[in-house]
């Protein structure tokens, strides 16, 4: 963003020469990124899933100001709580456009949201859509458990037909959102699936989620172990189910046959299901500025304003 | 006042030339019609005449058209309301002409289209009344093709010879309108401006000239509450917006879209009210102070984000368009209705600060002031406007805009630690470091609408609730002490103190000249700081017998509106009373001093 008049005052006391160039710096590791002690219930999925985001920060030498951890409310939005880096803990469904106004306005940070099921897809479903389709930079990581946990069992718009909750003491009657089809259809042009007991490939997706450049979402089975204990055994090889991958041969830029793998029958397929190249709207509103500013070249910012109130005479 | 009008022309007139010192000109017709574009030029030249000039208008909520107004108030001094009755109406068709002859004062100038108005024989003795074919005219100026379509500038024509406009500054203005257009538009506009000037009005009418104003130190610019609003952000700083549209709020979206880029910013129009919140304080956030805004409905929709923003102490912006409420209301009336939605809307114990802009020129200053309070105080900042500032037009010096451009970008400088909360800080005043920075400790902040410690970690503690709560609540209370106590308008003592908020103050002020004209012991003070209030009030209504709240919302259950119920919460004192209406319109001057009347005269409140 311009900045014309004159800079921002230093802070007292330069720290300047305290941050070290990238390439002198130690990868951080687990005993820099942990912060609180997470709240979660013994054996909740969310676990696996922040001990891979430690790992990705470890493995791809993120800093921690360079980093934004925001979520919405949920047990698996407590996450930023967790990461030792700027976080933000929002209010219920509406992290997508939070993050959103950070990814457009600060072009040099890597935007993460956490969330759950609940939060990404019922009161948070229109921020979904509308983020997806305007590829607004960042990764969504949605650990889906099919409940709603903080709140303690009640029907998720991903419950199952029959899951019985406190809201549907005879089973859920709703039919569930398919998230990975509602991805595609939105627009989402990075679109991926894993599960929280195959740690190697949620690191993989996190990975392949963060390289993309758009909006990145990726679904995280994370078993609420106190309300929903079970739910994902069909995709776990150690609980007798089976852990089927994308097939090799799927083209990854198809978006019908994306579509065709994300309705397949639970456990379905793990993996990268649709990934398309298109323009972000941080490239798009970047072009707008690049255009608007060839114009006004040279003149500071209040001769700009003198510029157009001049037509106001 | 002894004002010298078109039906109260200045002593010692020659013949044919009145000298006035103000005109109140109505025009009345069908939106199509392009009555705007008259009022539009006539203000705008006003302005470069260094005249003061404010204007009103109505237009249908329907997209369609209809009848449809534009009032203009020029004057040589001060210009205080689009005013009460008018001098001149011009009339392009027989509802316009009699839905509107009774805005005139007796004696004043009906110009009615002959080819569409019946005069009415027994207004004939009120009113003066002539007579021209406008549309008939205008065909044979423009020949034939564009039917009557020009008509409003034949009209426009009429008007600056009637008078004595400056027909060098309108041609241009009228050049510059429709430059970049077909070359046969502008062609055809001038060949009507000039029909209508040159047609005589010698026999039925003399002419009548603005006295001189004062020289102005600077050049005045002309625009709307929202354009002034909208352009003080961008001078502000602020770089980031979102928005869903909404009138009357849109025309803010609309123009920030379009201008921020020049400047390196970006307006977004999200998918929802919630997204345009929750995007700008993300933005916010990023370490530059964003805005949202909206009117009506979208305002409610605003407020459980708007409470995070008062508990994670972020900054922000939110400019609340005011209209006829509740629900979808009358979108294109005007209301000061948000007042108590502004100040107390959301759940739980969420302090936040109002500004009301008094006028058009004030919209630029507050939007400023807004912008800076938010950044030091880390908190959402409304900007109480309303539909009638926003699209009213007024002349008011240009800025010194070297002088008020302002660089509010964030600073990422390493810091050695960081307490996103810190309870030591005096007046609990603490401002976050934005995303971006080093924090040499290792501890970094997370901001959160839980509540929370000093680093923002989420805590049930009893103790922290009460600390966090006195902090939010402690930093808006140094700020309100800061505040200016606003001025008396009038003696500080006597009898009856007129109080106003927001667009009100220009016929508040004009009835408090009106008043003490005619002997009355009336004063007024306007009220901007709206939350935190300004320290002083109380010493004020000290000295008077009477305080009236003047405000444009319902009497509510209690039987006072939204701002008198803020004052007897605040100051307990029975003396203060309301003045209000709901009709969705501005007050007219006469509105207000007959309420003041009722109450000391008959003991009654009515209008
Ligand atoms: C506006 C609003 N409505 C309701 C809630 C209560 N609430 C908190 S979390 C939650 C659901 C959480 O479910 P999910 O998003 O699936 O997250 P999980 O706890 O399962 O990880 C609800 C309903 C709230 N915080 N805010
Ligand atoms: S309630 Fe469920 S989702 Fe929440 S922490 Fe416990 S196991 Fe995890
Ligand atoms: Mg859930």
């Amino acid at each position: 963003m311009s900045s014309s008049l004159t800079d921002a005052p230093a802070r007292a006391g330069d720290l300047t020469s305290v941050v070290l160039p990238a390439s002198d710096r130690k990868p951080l590791s687990k005993k820099e990124l942990a912060a609180d002690q997470p709240t979660w219930c013994p054996g909740c999925g969310d676990f696996s899933v922040l001990a891979l985001y430690f790992k990705l920060i470890e493995k791809r030498k993120l800093w921690h100001e360079k980093i934004t951890t925001i979520a919405g409310i949920g047990c698996s939005s407590r996450f930023p709580y967790f990461v030792q880096a700027h976080g933000v803990h929002y209010i219920h469904g509406r992290a997508l456009p939070f993050a959103s106004g950070v990814s457009l306005s600060r072009p040099d940070l890597h935007v993460f949201v956490f969330g759950g099921d609940g939060d990404a897809f019922s009161i948070g479903g229109n921020h979904f859509n509308h983020t997806a389709r305007k590829n607004i930079r960042m990764t969504y990581v949605v650990m889906d458990n099919w409940v709603y946990g903080l709140t303690k069992k009640q029907t998720s718009p991903t419950s199952p037909q029959g899951f019985k909750s406190k809201t549907d003491v005879g089973g859920a009657v709703d039919r569930p959102i398919n998230p990975l089809k509602q991805a595609i259809s939105a627009g989402a042009t990075f679109v991926a699936r894993t599960t929280h007991t195959n740690p190697n490939h949620v690191l993989q997706m996190m990975e392949a989620a963060m390289d993309h450049d758009g909006f990145s979402f990726v679904e995280c089975l994370s078993e609420c172990v106190e309300f929903y204990e079970g739910a994902f055994d069909a995709s776990n090889p150690r609980k007798g189910g089976v852990f089927n991958t994308v097939p090799a041969d799927h083209d990854v830029a198809d978006e019908i046959a994306a579509y065709k793998l994300a309705d397949a029958a639970f456990p379905g397929y793990f993996g990268i299901l649709y990934k398309a190249s298109c323009p972000t709207k941080n490239a798009n509103e970047a072009k707008i500025n690049a255009a608007a500013q060839e114009k006004v070249k040279g003149l500071k910012d209040w001769q700009i304003l003198k510029q157009t109130f001049d037509r106001l005479k | 006042m002894s004002e010298a009008t078109i039906t109260a022309p200045s002593a010692g007139r020659s013949p044919g030339l009145s000298r006035i010192s103000e005109a109140v000109i109505r025009i009345a017709g069908n939106s199509q019609d392009g009555i705007q574009a008259i009022g539009g030029f006539l203000a705008r030249l006003a302005g470069r005449s260094e005249q003061e000039v404010m204007t009103f208008m109505t237009i249908p909520s329907t997209i369609s058209g209809g009848p449809s107004i534009f009032q203009v108030r020029i004057g040589s001094g001060e210009v205080l309301s689009a005013g009460d009755d008018a001098d001149v109406l011009m009339a392009f068709y027989q509802h316009s002409y009699e839905n509107h002859v009774g805005s005139l004062k007796k004696g004043g100038i009906v110009l009615y289209d002959s080819d569409h108005v019946e005069p009415n024989p027994e207004w004939h003795k009120e009113y003066r009344h002539v007579g021209v074919p406008i549309s008939s005219r205008t065909v044979e100026a423009i020949g034939g093709t564009a039917k009557d379509k020009g008509k409003n500038i034949f009209a426009l024509g009429l008007v600056a010879k009637m008078f004595d406009l400056n027909v060098t500054k309108l041609t241009q203005l009228i050049s510059e309108r429709f430059s970049g257009k077909d070359t046969s538009v502008l062609n055809n506009a001038l060949t009507a401006f000039h029909a209508g000037y040159g047609h005589s009005l010698e026999n039925t009418l003399e002419t009548f000239r603005f006295a001189e104003s004062q020289k102005k130190d600077r050049p005045q610019v002309v625009m709307s509450g929202n354009e002034a609003l909208a352009y003080g952000l961008i001078a502000a700083g602020v770089r980031f917006g979102a928005g869903y549209p909404i009138t009357p709020w849109s025309d803010i979206m609309e123009l920030l879209r379009r201008e921020l880029p020049k400047y390196g910013g970006t307006f977004v129009q999200c998918e929802d009210e919630i997204a345009s919140i929750s995007m700008a304080l993300g933005a916010s956030y990023g370490g530059r102070v964003a805005v949202t805004g909206s009117s009506g409905p979208g305002i409610s929709l605003k407020t459980e984000a708007l409470g995070w923003a008062v508990m994670a102490e972020v900054p922000l912006v939110i400019c609340d368009i005011q209209r006829g409420g509740p629900s979808t209301g009358m979108p294109t009336n005007v209301e000061q209705s948000d007042l108590n939605i502004a100040v107390f809307g959301g759940h739980g114990d969420s302090p936040r600060v109002v500004l009301a802009p008094a006028n058009v020129e004030d919209c630029f200053y507050t939007a400023i002031e807004a912008v800076n309070i938010a950044r030091e105080y880390s908190v959402p900042v409304l900007i109480l406007s309303d539909q009638a500032i926003a699209t009213r037009i007024e002349a008011f010096e240009e800025p010194n805009f070297e002088k008020v451009f302002q660089d509010i970008s964030p600073d990422f400088s390493p810091v050695p630690d960081g307490k996103p909360y810190d309870l030591s800080v005096p007046d609990g005043i603490t401002r976050h470091v934005p995303p971006g920075t080093f924090i040499q400790s290792g501890k970094y902040p997370i901001i959160t609408g839980l509540e929370h410690d000093e680093a923002g970690h989420p805590t049930a503690s009893p103790k922290l609730h009460l600390q966090m709560t006195a902090k939010r609540r402690k930093k808006l209370q140094a700020l309100g002490s800061r505040w200016p106590t606003p001025r008396v308008h009038g003696p500080s003592e006597g009898n009856v103190l007129l109080v106003g908020w927001g667009s009100t103050q220009g016929p508040i002020k004009e009835a408090v000249d009106r008043a003490r004209a005619a002997g009355d012991s009336v004063s007024s003070i306007h009220i901007r700081y709206i939350n935190p209030l300004p320290p002083g009030l109380e010493d004020i209504f000290a000295g008077f017998n009477h305080v009236f709240v003047v405000e444009l919302n319902d009497e509510g259950i209690y039987g006072h509106g939204q701002l008198a119920g803020l004052l007897r919460a605040k100051y307990c004192d029975p003396k203060i009373r309301s003045i209000t209406k709901t009709d969705g319109l501005t007050f007219k001057v006469k509105e207000i001093l007959g309420a003041v009347r009722n109450y000391l005269e008959a003991g009654v409140r009515k209008i």
